[in-house]
């Protein structure tokens, strides 16, 4: 294999393993942010072991959310040179105010929030969670809007052999960067709650702390079911805005081929990427993929023809990817639906089937999260900067493939280990329950 | 004053806060296993750079992402030639942050010894590795318009190696310096002791650099063409006599302080022995990557210079409250009573 193939696979592995552990942060943290504002408000002693309970594994996945991350920064230099000297002045910019403005507060915060219990009054206390989460999402922010500007470049001119940054503004209210803020973090709130629902259904399931997971469960309930339905109402505008400024990459999420006028949504549709054209096409709804891509029944949308193949995204990946996101983001909104409604009239426990789809369930908005990134940074293939560099430009020259593959074999091993790590410790505490009285660190 | 000129110097900067701050939890690590004779002392030397280190480990991340913002030519080409390096410096960080998390949260003595090993030789590890890398800098890497000419094992040159001991033996006595004023009883002593007894192989080391700078590197040139830069290095050098100074007179606290102020102070030397360049070529100075030829549009400098002269005081702010919260030192009993199981 070549440097660009094995860098990518590397790029795809650890931006993919980082980003199991960052929708749990970012979902996770809100949630616990939350049980603490209740226990400061209240003083019921409930809201106390809630916090400490669900902060535990929130801590867990979230050292290994923030160590991942690292190697991201790392590897725009590593792996890919060309790239970072030929954006840097641009791309650049909102990782360092990343870090400066958002990395910062969250990693001091999490310090005052892990050891301060004793230390800070209960307020300052609760204040630092809010602190940790805010900046958690403000740090999505900034990093989307870096990717947000991959995908669509503004505000640069070429210049000195280079992409230079002459409108700051531009860059900074990218709407795609800010359409994927909201459909990534919302995303992450959906793992987050879909997490809590998981692991509070086990336990009403085997009847044990029931009124704390109860009191979880109907907390994370409404949580699940506004992120779910956000999550899809702003992945529509944002697929609205890829096809605006990508149409390539919309014309592959719906194996589109041919340019056409009011085109139908098929419900069972099987591309042939051999023969440019659809081998199944049924259950069509008319001139919905229209409607959803310009809001007009009767829009044209452009089909992959109208690119030259080498300017094509792998089609295949990219709309199995897409349809089952979306199938699963429509799965997410139906059984938070039947979570919160089954929570408010408190009869969770005459449902011991639902609790364990919500167990098995866990898993599922990850998998939504990981497929909505392959949509986005694959859909933008063959482009590392969408419609400016090519990726197969942008790594690094002076790489051999013997040292590519030594590291992705080196990601291989720890990651795996990391993650079996990860999944043994966050079960022996989901499974362990929470600790009976809330005694004050 | 250019931005490039300006950048440059924020650029040492946060390097030299990353190893003022980053260098004692490293240096923990390192003597973590010297220092911690039982699970609760481990625990204790755990607790008590538990609250900061994370936070002093962003402004590694913050420097790495100054250099992308400021210098890209510099970030692209650093990270790529010394590929293997930062991959294992990478892998190093990474374990080393789980293992403060993880180690406590499985009560199995064998489970312990292992994440004990990670720490120490995570510590090790990145305190030399960094060492190295910053010792290649200074002497400069071979390239030219062709690339690089090295590889990892060139990296690890007598040059190299001597700046890996430098930081080695700096940052083992800062962090020693570090638990002797934030632990109790026999663990303090002991961090007392251990401090006492780096000092004077650090010194060895420091002027051997000195000498070996001079000989081997163009390092020390901008000191002789402009004096009034030595008062950098002299103030280092003082720092570090102060280092003893307090130590004899047990004046942990204060001992402490200098320690600070020497690694800020080897650190601007080193970087202002540099300047104009960032990364020098040893083949050619033609070759060699300066903050003229590798920077960002002035345009960007400037926006990134207002970004860090409102922000950066306000970490400053807030990272300084949180060490006052958390100044008592970290008393066994602080340990067994925390269940939240550090």
């Amino acid at each position: 294999m070549d440097i660009v193939t094995l860098s990518r696979l590397q790029f795809a592995m650890t931006a993919g393993f980082h980003f199991i552990f960052v929708p749990l942060t970012l979902g996770l943290s809100l949630l616990v942010a939350w049980m603490e504002t209740l226990y400061v408000r209240t003083g019921d002693e409930l809201y106390l072991r809630m916090t400490k309970f669900w902060g535990k594994l929130f801590l867990i996945n979230f050292v290994i959310g923030v160590v991942t991350g690292i190697t991201l920064e790392f590897q725009f230099g590593m792996n890919w040179a060309e790239y970072s000297k030929y954006v840097g002045d641009i791309f650049g910019v909102p990782l360092a105010i990343e870090a400066t403005v958002a990395f910062f507060l969250e990693s001091v915060f999490i310090g005052v929030w892990i050891f301060g219990w004793d230390r800070v009054s209960k307020k300052v206390h609760c204040l630092s969670i809010w602190i940790v989460a805010i900046a958690g999402s403000l740090s999505a922010l900034w990093i989307l809007i870096a990717n947000g500007w991959m995908q669509h470049p503004v505000g640069y001119v070429i210049r000195n052999g280079r992409a230079e940054m002459v409108d700051f503004w531009a860059v900074l209210t990218n709407s795609y960067g800010w359409l994927k803020f909201g459909h990534t973090v919302v995303a992450g709130y959906v793992v987050g709650a879909f997490f809590v629902l998981g692991i509070s259904a086990y336990h009403i399931l085997r009847k044990q702390h029931v009124a704390f997971f109860k009191r979880s469960f109907k907390m994370a309930a409404p949580f699940a079911l506004a992120s779910a339905v956000l999550v899809v109402v702003i992945g529509d505008f944002h697929g609205a805005e890829a096809g605006r400024v990508q149409p390539a990459k919309l014309a592959a999420m719906e194996a589109l081929w041919d340019t056409q006028k009011a085109v139908p949504f098929y419900m069972i549709l099987i591309p042939d990427t051999k023969n440019e054209r659809n081998a199944v096409e049924a259950l069509g709804i008319p001139k919905m993929v229209s409607f959803l891509a310009y809001k007009d029944w009767d829009a044209e949308v452009k089909g992959l023809k109208e690119f030259p193949k080498k300017d094509r995204p792998p089609v295949m990946e990219v709309f199995v990817s897409f349809r089952t996101m979306v199938g699963l983001g429509f799965l997410f909104i139906g059984l938070s639906l039947v979570a919160w409604y089954l929570a408010r009239k408190d009869r969770l426990e005459s449902y011991p089937l639902f609790l364990r789809v919500m167990l098995y369930s866990i898993p599922l908005p990850y998998i939504a999260a990981q497929l909505g990134w392959i949509v986005a940074e694959m859909g933008r293939q063959p482009w590392i900067v969408y419609g400016v560099m090519r990726t197969s430009d942008g790594v690094s020259k002076n790489l051999e493939p013997s040292q590519v593959i030594a590291s992705l074999i080196g990601f291989g091993i720890l990651y795996s280990f990391l993650g079996i790590l990860d999944i043994y410790l966050l079960a022996k505490f989901a499974r362990k329950g929470p600790e009976e009285t809330g005694t004050v660190y | 004053m250019e931005f490039q000129i300006i950048w440059f110097v924020l650029w040492g900067i946060l390097w030299a806060a990353y190893f003022m701050t980053d260098g004692f939890d490293l240096g923990v690590g390192i003597l973590y296993n010297l220092l911690g004779k039982d699970d609760n002392e481990k625990r204790a030397i755990i607790h008590s750079i538990g609250p900061v280190w994370d936070g002093n480990e962003v402004w590694l991340i913050t420097a790495g992402g100054a250099t992308f913002a400021a210098f890209p030519r510099t970030y692209a080409l650093m990270f790529s030639y010394l590929y293997t390096a930062l991959l294992l410096l990478l892998f190093a960080l990474i374990i080393r942050g789980v293992s403060f998390e993880f180690r406590g949260k499985v009560d199995n003595a064998d489970w312990k010894a292992s994440w004990d090993k990670a720490i120490g030789v995570t510590g090790f590890l990145l305190a030399l590795l960094f060492g190295v890398a910053f010792g290649n800098i200074f002497k400069g890497l071979p390239m030219d318009a062709a690339g690089y000419h090295g590889t990892f094992f060139s990296l690890l040159n007598p040059y190299g190696l001597l700046t890996g001991a430098l930081f080695l033996l700096l940052f083992a006595m800062h962090g020693a310096l570090y638990c002797s004023v934030k632990t109790t009883g026999d663990l303090c002593s002991r961090a007392e002791a251990l401090a006492g007894k780096l000092w004077a192989p650090l010194l060895v080391v420091a002027v051997a650099f000195l000498v070996y700078s001079k000989i081997d590197t163009t390092l020390l040139d901008n000191y002789f063409s402009m004096p009034a830069l030595l008062v950098i290095p002299l103030v280092a050098v003082g720092s570090l006599l102060a280092v003893k100074l307090f130590m004899v007179k047990k004046a942990w606290y204060k001992a402490f302080a200098a320690s600070c102020a020497t690694v800020l102070f080897i650190t601007f030397t080193g970087v202002a022995g540099l300047f104009p360049n960032l990364i020098p070529s040893s083949l050619d100075p033609v070759w060699s990557l300066t903050i003229y030829n590798s920077s960002s549009s002035q345009y960007t400098l400037k926006i990134m210079t207002v970004v860090a002269f409102i922000f950066v005081p306000i970490v400053i702010a807030y990272k300084i409250w949180v060490y006052r919260i958390f100044r008592a030192r970290v008393t066994e009993d602080d340990v067994l009573k925390k269940s939240e199981a550090y």
